[in-house]
């Protein structure tokens, strides 16, 4: 029997038990997962329909970008999604200094795919590679090749915003799992943050072909 | 505890600002919406009344063209996205939801704090809005005019752009708690109608508001930056801009009518005090025009120029949508054969929606023909049309739920006398001001025009003064609505006699809604097995 | 104009418009029908069912028959609606072979026409009777629709991409033009005549250049042009200020300009403004002015000088 005075201080006033909680935050956090794949999906859907309309310049415009550093940030944001499940299994096996190492390495990463960001961004600012009535490269054949920057800075400019919240999470994560809010018992927060950083994973997965690698 | 106002209850307790400020409590929560939502509605409306008001002379009244521009814009979006849509699911489905399903709160009592502050942030940039230039695009932001007018397209759009996120947490929220807070025993066939009505609103707003969100990100874009999506010049369509903004909002407008629909189950079935007819068919109509809604968005740009093979779908579609609703209306209709009919303000209200939505979804037929749209689309007939969907079918199952639940929320009763008086001018004075619509429409009178041709002014004066009857009832309401949180009879646990777990409690709750979890013996609507016990003063007791 | 009263649709003044209005009424009679037996039912019910000290109501909550019938019912209704509606639409969208091809340019804030023969009208589309009329339209800035109600006709129109519609009149008269699709300011005043006359007064009216009477006084002329090529849209002729400045009194006089520099007003100012209107904006003034060039002969600008200087006297020369 449940002995109520053992009430796990973590559970919320509003909840029977702790299963009811865990799960309630597993479908809340879905749920929210799906609204950003809406929100992302209004961007894909735009530009499928651009590159539909100018398929010469999504060729033309491409080659502009540097698919080494892309890989190179797939590839880290790869690693930061397995170190993030290794997060969580170090919190489900009690190994307090392990989650936190691995929820560092984590930040870390996401930190170098920012800053290769930076410089690729840096870069395009310096060619005039820029958004609508920024753009001033002369590189592009084509009429309007301002669109596949537009679209690329779109798209990474949002996803990148993204990587930021996701580090804020990560970082607020860290801070409560110094002050022993976690246990094997309880792990939910840094669970929500996995399945939350996944996902920003996955969008730069199918960001980075259809930027770097068509044609 | 029966006729008093109970001591102890979520009003009074936690004391202080600070109680208020930093409430994880659902009630407040939903009282907090109240307060704001009803000044939205005010603001709205005095734009309505500004804009009905020039419009009784093809002449200049008060206003020139460019401020009637902005004032017909800035009505619409006031109430679409500070009023209409947050209206129901935040006032009455925060405060009811938890109570109905026999839970003591939302699944994320936090989340529904920071939806509600983030409501207060949209609502402040909408504000700034208005006082640096206002809008004049029209609540739809059509391109490329919004891409080339000198108006604060930027922070409107903005506005409603973190407006729609307050909208996605709510309806999360509700999903959530739906799926995993329900009283033991209460399986989904036994919730009560309103949240199925709120489960069908939730799905959309937690699918649909996303890419209104990227849509006006879009069109902010292309104001700061010029990506050329919408511009023609540049490569863009503007008709793009178009079937983006009505994926979400054609769903957007079912968010608006579905939790309506949801009340008006309760409201009939409370006040016919007999069993709703047709449980599951309205249940399940819930859910399938949550996802029928998603399909039709096209039927606003039949003559957008887009491929007639994509209108003839829409259109067909469109239809479809339709029958579920209709259903809806005749189940209504059954459940009060044989029923033991109680006439107070609530149920003036739900026999109002069944009236007035009735025309407004019969009127929907015209605009989903092909052939017939090509008249009407862009004339007073769609004015005429949304309003009798959005106000004669929204606002008065809000109005139902409203008067339905004030008892519950302050504990007090209203003067019935005076509701009746508020609900017959409302009637009247909507007829009035939007019936004239729908033959100005037929007769070609264009929409969003601030002079019109002489013929069109009898019919012009007579909306106007249509409108006049119409405020006058509202203000009617706000007084007697208003007196009764202060001056009102105690109401007792359940003045109307519901079986719901919502009338379990006592009038206010307690903070933490029930004592114990109550028991599911029966279904919300089972008058014919079981006997409610109603506190409403009988007329010994009123003197 | 005509204003004909009706009740609810305008008269039928197109091929397509009794088809349409057929379809319409039958929508209307069978909602009118559906919507009566809701109110009648409901309304019996109240009356009928007043609470009362029984105890407790009956539990039927279910009729199989009845909710096959009144979803069978609406669906068939609607199936036919939806088919007779497409085809009607279909209609309207199949322009036939021989049509007369007429150019539609929507501009804010007015309607410009070309025939096929150079001539070129603002605001007035002069039609012939019994002829199929073939309207290939678009936009020069924002999107507008071209809407005549008594023909039952309408369709956006867009900026870089041309829109088709196409209309039959089967009436003489003079029937209003709306624009349709809010395009700003003066949205409300886009307003222009469909005027459909007999095939020989059209071809006979194509042979003159569609002049308006250029055998008139130039200043009689050019009032009639002030009000045909939409020029008091903006200008209004009562000398109050709108979108741009009144012409009342104006001519021989210095005005101020956007640029901080003066100009007198005189015959090729007046000219310049009406062929390039960007280049000298009066202070105080958006530079929204149209141009007109192309849309106006030389002849018809000497005309509509002469009337601006006649508005000097104070007189307005009388016009139609």
């Amino acid at each position: 029997m449940h002995d109520p005075s053992a009430t796990p201080h973590h559970l919320e006033h509003h909840f029977a038990d702790v299963e009811q909680q865990r799960e309630s935050a597993k479908l809340g956090m879905w749920i929210f997962l799906l609204t950003e794949v809406l929100l992302f999906g209004g961007l894909f859907v735009a530009y499928s329909i651009y590159r539909a309309w100018n398929p010469d310049i999504f060729h033309n415009a491409h080659v502009h970008l540097d698919v080494t550093l892309g890989a190179l940030n797939t590839v880290v944001l790869i690693i930061s999604s397995v170190t993030m499940a290794l997060a969580i299994r170090s919190m489900q096996l009690d190994l307090k200094r392990a989650t936190l190492i691995n929820l560092g390495i984590t930040l870390a990463l996401a930190l170098v795919f920012l800053i290769v960001k930076y410089f690729e961004y840096s870069h395009k600012i310096h060619l005039g590679q820029l958004p609508g009535k920024f753009y001033s490269f002369e590189g592009v054949a084509g009429s309007n090749p301002h669109i596949f920057f537009s679209i690329y800075f779109l798209m990474t400019g949002l996803h990148g915003i993204h990587i930021l919240g996701g580090m804020a999470t990560i970082g607020w994560i860290m801070w409560r799992t110094t002050r022993d809010h976690f246990s094997p018992e309880y792990y939910t927060p840094i669970e929500m943050t996995g399945l939350y950083w996944h996902l920003v994973d996955l969008i730069w997965i199918f960001l980075f072909p259809l930027f770097y690698l068509i044609g | 505890m029966n006729n008093q106002v109970a001591q102890h209850n979520y009003l009074s307790e936690p004391r202080g600002i600070k109680g208020w400020l930093y409430t994880l409590d659902h009630k407040r929560i939903g009282v907090l919406y109240l307060f704001g939502v009803m000044i939205a509605f005010a603001l709205g409306g005095f734009f309505a009344m500004l804009v009905r008001l020039e419009l009784l002379s093809p002449n200049k009244i008060l206003v020139d063209a460019d401020t009637y521009n902005q004032l017909f814009t800035l009505h619409g979006a006031v109430m679409i996205f500070l009023f209409i849509i947050p209206s129901i699911p935040a006032i009455l489905g925060n405060f009811a939801l938890p109570l109905m399903l026999g839970a003591k709160d939302v699944a994320f009592p936090r989340l529904n704090l920071a939806s509600w502050y983030i409501y207060v942030l949209g609502t402040l940039i909408a504000l700034f809005s208005l006082f640096t230039g206002a809008v004049d695009t029209g609540w739809t932001f059509y391109t490329p005019y919004s891409t080339q007018t000198s108006t604060s397209v930027i922070s409107m759009t903005f506005a409603a752009f973190v407006l729609g996120f307050s909208s996605i947490f709510t309806g999360l929220n509700f999903i959530v708690t739906i799926h995993k807070l329900r009283a033991p025993g209460m399986t989904w066939f036994k919730m009560p109608l309103f949240v199925w009505g709120l489960y069908g609103t939730a799905i959309i707003q937690v699918l649909a508001t996303p890419v209104l969100g990227i849509t006006l990100l879009l069109l902010i874009v292309e104001r700061t930056v010029g990506i050329g999506i919408f511009d023609p010049a540049m490569g863009g369509d503007p008709v793009l801009f178009q079937h983006f903004f009505w994926f979400y909002s054609h769903p957007a407008v079912y968010i608006m009518i579905l939790p309506g629909m949801g009340i008006i189950s309760e409201v009939i079935s409370v006040f016919s005090r007999k069993k709703i007819f047709g449980y599951k068919a309205i249940a399940f109509s819930s859910l399938g025009i949550a996802f029928v809604s998603f399909l039709v968005w096209g039927h606003h740009m039949f003559l957008s120029g887009q491929a007639e093979l994509a209108s003839m779908i829409f259109s067909f579609l469109t239809f479809f949508v339709g029958i579920p609703s209709g259903i809806k209306v005749f189940n209504w209709v059954a459940t009060m054969y044989k029923g033991s009919i109680d006439l107070k303000a609530p149920m003036l209200y739900g026999l109002s929606f069944l009236f007035l939505f009735s025309i407004g979804g019969l009127t929907g037929i015209f605009l989903g023909t092909l052939s017939v749209d090509v008249h009407l689309h862009d004339t007073y007939f769609i004015v005429a049309h949304f309003h009798y969907t959005m106000m004669g079918g929204t606002v008065m199952a809000f109005l139902a739920g409203l008067h339905y639940w004030w008892p519950k929320i302050w504990g007090r009763l209203y003067s019935e006398g005076w509701a009746r008086v508020a609900a017959l001018l409302i009637f009247i004075g909507f007829n009035m001001t939007f019936f004239t619509q729908f033959l100005l429409g037929t007769q070609g009178m264009p929409r969003r025009y601030y002079s019109y041709l002489d013929q069109y002014q009898p019919l012009h004066a007579f909306s106007s003064f249509g409108s006049w009857v119409l405020g006058l009832g509202f203000i009617i309401m706000a007084i007697y609505l208003i007196e009764a949180i202060f001056r009102g009879r105690p109401a007792g646990d359940n003045p109307w006699g519901s079986l719901t777990f919502d009338w379990r409690t006592t009038s206010p709750p307690s903070p933490h809604n029930f004592d114990e979890i109550p028991k599911v013996t029966h279904g919300p609507y089972d008058y014919d097995t079981v006997t409610p016990v109603e506190t409403y003063p009988t007329e010994k007791e009123q003197g | 104009m005509d204003s004909s009263f009706t009740t609810i649709m305008p008269p039928q003044s197109s091929t397509i418009a009794s088809e349409v209005d057929a379809l319409f009424y039958f929508i209307l009679y069978a909602g009118l029908v559906i919507f009566s037996i809701v109110v009648v039912l409901s309304a019996l019910f109240v009356l009928k069912y007043r609470r009362s000290k029984r105890a407790k109501t009956s539990g039927v909550d279910h009729n199989t028959a009845l909710e096959i019938v009144w979803t069978a019912v609406p669906t068939v209704l609607i199936i036919i609606v939806f088919i007779w509606g497409f085809r009607g639409f279909m209609k309207m969208n199949v322009v036939p072979k021989d049509a007369i091809e007429i150019k539609v340019t929507g501009q804010k804030w007015f309607w410009s026409f070309d025939y096929p023969d150079g001539v070129t009208t603002v605001n007035e589309l002069v039609v012939p009777i019994d002829k199929p009329v073939k309207l290939l339209m678009s936009s020069k800035d924002v999107i507008h629709s071209f809407f005549v109600p008594q023909f039952r006709v309408k369709m956006d129109v867009l900026p870089n991409r041309y829109t088709v519609t196409w209309f039959e009149a089967t009436r003489q008269g003079t029937y209003n033009l709306f624009c349709t699709e809010f395009c700003g300011k003066g949205h409300s005043e886009m307003i222009g005549a469909v005027k459909v006359v007999s095939n020989e007064d059209y071809l006979a009216w194509l042979e003159e250049g569609a002049s308006l009477g250029s055998d008139l006084p130039p200043e009689e002329f050019g009032a009639r042009l002030f009000v045909a090529k939409a020029c008091n849209t903006c200008h209004k002729m009562d000398g109050s200020s709108s979108t741009g400045p009144s012409l009342n009194n104006i001519f021989g006089h210095s005005v101020p300009l956007e640029d901080g520099t003066e100009t007198t007003v005189d015959e090729n100012y007046l000219r310049e403004s009406m062929l390039n209107p960007m280049s000298k904006v009066v202070a105080g003034y958006q530079p929204v002015m149209p141009t007109y060039q192309g849309l106006l002969r030389n002849h018809e600008i000497d005309a509509l000088i002469a009337y601006i200087k006649s508005l000097n006297k104070g007189e307005e020369p009388t016009h139609e």
